[in-house]
């Protein structure tokens, strides 16, 4: 079936079924990894069950090509991080990381491998105008120059527009919240930043909490952003078990869901991680989290659609109801995103008012 | 089996169908297109190049097909596709070949990173490589394509491939020629296999040589670094070396790596040793007999002292 259950999702769930693939299992690995951004985490992944001196050489190449690219990143990511800590330095506001370079710099097994190409940050809303100066006098600019845009963002969305390095590049996402101040889902940012965590031995960082570092991730994937969802999946898969050996957070993680309004999609989470990467997910939990599904049809639906947007965007793993799948995803997402009278005057406005493209 | 033992029509049939998987060194392809120039250039330029069964790994799947829009009657087009993704815009269908090449190319240096990878020609004698790092029009094509042709081993003519054990890898692929280059290697070597002439490309009127059979054949023998050598076509100059620092070689290399960065610490530790094991030059010439001279006479110094 073309789903997300493809090879790249077995391999990254069964490593040592890759010391006996075939070449042609291997294409596939290899294709639908590169495509999802998975190739430095299957590294990582065969490395911690000492499988990379058993596989073929040709296609091992490739995956010490992608772990290249991801300790360079690893580096970058580090750089980068300290440049932000200096910048909003007498801010008044505490560095708050989130996904990629929140794994990073925590040290996070979903940090090794993972590639990605903004930093995103949470500030509490009323330091947000400082942060967002501090880092303009630090090199980083604005990237939306259209004032609808950045009405959108400073209006409606989480975030304010994402500002870029003048030199490095490199991207920063400011965000006040987790989720469009629109959304349906309403998690509370003070509740996020009140339990945020230092990052030991990194004065200064700071993660959130490990259970809202996986609610986080639940709701992004579960609120329409899919061109990482196997990722991101697998992202939340590590986390868990690795979270798993810390007292108490099982215990926390439903009711911490309850708290910040995103049970639904942490009720998802759990169902694909265990299915297409074997999370282990303790009954109970599973058992207090059922209450939070859909009915019987609309999960079924969520399911299937589900499966079909998480898959890589490669042929071997899209077939031909892929694209309806995303196109009705996509559309669940804008309608969670905003509320109809919202979202008719956002897509009216992009309609008939396109942005200007520069030059 | 070799791609010389396709007939054209079963090449193209071969490669419109379920593609070909053509081996190039280190790497390999899996090539589909129907359009009749890849096949025809493929089946000229790449004859002595061994053909894997399908169902073989492939390091690069590529395709190149006319645009699913008008121009694929009205002034008809190409796109070249790696796995599904085009990292180029469409060019004239009559570009084809070119563009398989210049694609193959990306795909290498856009993923290859378990090499050092320089935008440099490498070619090998008695066990040493000369690295040739130039920007375009400096005449390091023309340069290869002559010395090739006078004993030296074809290892690259775009990319020299660095491994961590610091030897060079290569991938002995047709040699790409421009413009003016074109007749001068035409008249310098009479009977090698070039390619359709294709004009009116960015790159101006472009062809392709063949790559030597002993070339092909003894691809996977990497080599030890010997010489770094950035390489000026100046009209009327005498062929000449001049000496060149060693520290100036390193950073003409580094500008000319297309991920030397990406592989930090150890992208410098590698550029160390190349050229801990190599000389530089920088070299002029407008002749390739005198170009020719001053090459085996290194190499042959080379080859005395060790």
């Amino acid at each position: 079936m073309q789903t997300a259950d493809c090879a790249i999702t077995r391999a990254l769930r069964e490593p040592e079924w890759l010391t006996h693939a075939s070449g042609a299992e291997w294409d596939a690995v290899i294709r639908q990894g590169r495509r999802a951004s998975l190739l430095a985490r299957l590294h990582y992944a065969l490395q911690a069950r000492s499988c990379l001196t058993n596989l073929p050489a040709a296609p091992r190449v490739h995956l010490d090509a992608a772990r290249v690219i991801a300790d360079k990143q690893a580096i970058a990511v580090r750089w980068e991080v300290g440049k932000i800590l200096t910048a909003i330095a007498q801010c008044e506001a505490p560095l708050i990381l989130l996904k990629g370079a929140a794994y990073h710099m925590a040290g996070l097994t979903a940090g090794r491998g993972r590639v990605f190409s903004d930093i995103d940050i949470l500030v509490p809303k009323p330091r947000i105008n400082h942060v967002e100066a501090a880092l303009m006098q630090h090199g980083w600019v604005a990237t939306q120059h259209d004032a609808y845009d950045q009405r959108y963002y400073r209006t409606w969305m989480h975030e304010i527009p994402p500002l870029r390095h003048i030199r490095r590049q490199s991207v920063i996402d400011v965000h006040h919240a987790i989720l469009p101040e629109t959304a349906r889902l309403k998690p509370d940012p003070a509740l996020l930043l009140a339990a945020a965590q230092p990052i030991p031995d990194a004065p200064g960082l700071f993660t959130l909490a490990p259970a809202d570092m996986v609610l986080h991730s639940a709701s992004h994937l579960f609120c329409g952003e899919f061109e990482h969802g196997l990722r991101d999946l697998s992202d939340i898969d590590l986390l868990l078990r690795e979270f798993s050996a810390q007292s108490g957070f099982w215990e926390g993680l439903v009711p911490r869901a309850h708290q910040l309004d995103l049970s639904r999609p942490l009720y998802y989470a759990l169902r694909l991680a265990a299915q297409l990467f074997a999370t282990p997910i303790p009954a109970d939990v599973l058992h207090a989290i059922a209450p939070c599904r859909p009915s019987a049809p609309h999960a079924a639906l969520m399911h299937s659609l589900l499966q079909r947007a998480l898959a890589p965007d490669h042929p071997s793993c899209r077939g031909p109801f892929s694209p309806l799948a995303l196109g009705l995803l996509y559309a669940r997402a804008h309608w969670l995103r905003m509320p109809p009278h919202l979202l008719a005057y956002h897509l009216a406005h992009k309609a008939l008012l396109p942005p200007k493209q520069p030059g | 089996m070799n791609i010389a033992d396709y007939t054209l029509p079963e090449l193209r049939r071969a490669m419109a169908h379920n593609g070909v998987h053509l081996q190039t060194g280190i790497f390999s392809a899996c090539v589909r297109s129907t359009i009749p120039l890849v096949a025809e250039g493929i089946h000229q330029l790449y004859a002595d190049a061994p053909v894997l069964p399908a169902e073989q790994f492939a390091d690069f799947h590529v395709t190149l097909s006319r645009p699913a829009n008008i121009r694929r009657w009205f002034k008809p087009q190409v796109v070249f596709r790696f796995d599904g993704f085009s990292p180029f815009k469409p060019l004239p269908v009559d570009q084809a070949f070119a563009l398989f090449e210049w694609g193959l190319n990306w795909c290498i240096s856009s993923h290859a990173h378990q090499y050092l990878m320089i935008h440099a020609a490498a070619i090998e004698k008695h066990g040493r490589v000369a690295i040739l790092p130039a920007p375009p029009g400096s005449g390091k094509s023309t340069l290869t394509a002559g010395l090739i042709q006078r004993g030296w081993r074809l290892l690259s003519d775009e990319l020299t491939l660095i491994g961590a054990d610091g030897l060079i890898q290569g991938i002995a692929r047709p040699v790409s020629l421009k413009n003016q280059s074109i007749d001068v290697i035409r008249q310098f070597a009479p009977d090698t296999t070039l390619g359709r002439v294709v004009k009116d490309t960015i790159k101006g009127t472009v062809a392709h040589l063949r790559a030597p059979t002993d070339s092909v054949t003894r691809v996977l023998e990497s080599a030890l670094p010997g010489w770094v050598i950035f390489p000026k076509y100046q009209t009327n100059t005498p062929a000449t070396l001049h000496p060149m620092q060693r520290s100036d070689a390193f950073m003409g290399l580094a500008q000319n790596a297309f991920n030397y960065s990406l592989l930090a610490a150890d992208g410098f530790q590698r550029l160390c040793a190349l050229m801990d094991a190599s000389t530089a030059y920088r070299f002029e010439y407008s002749n390739l007999d005198e170009a020719a001279q001053i090459f085996d006479a290194l190499a042959e110094r080379r080859n005395a002292d060790s």
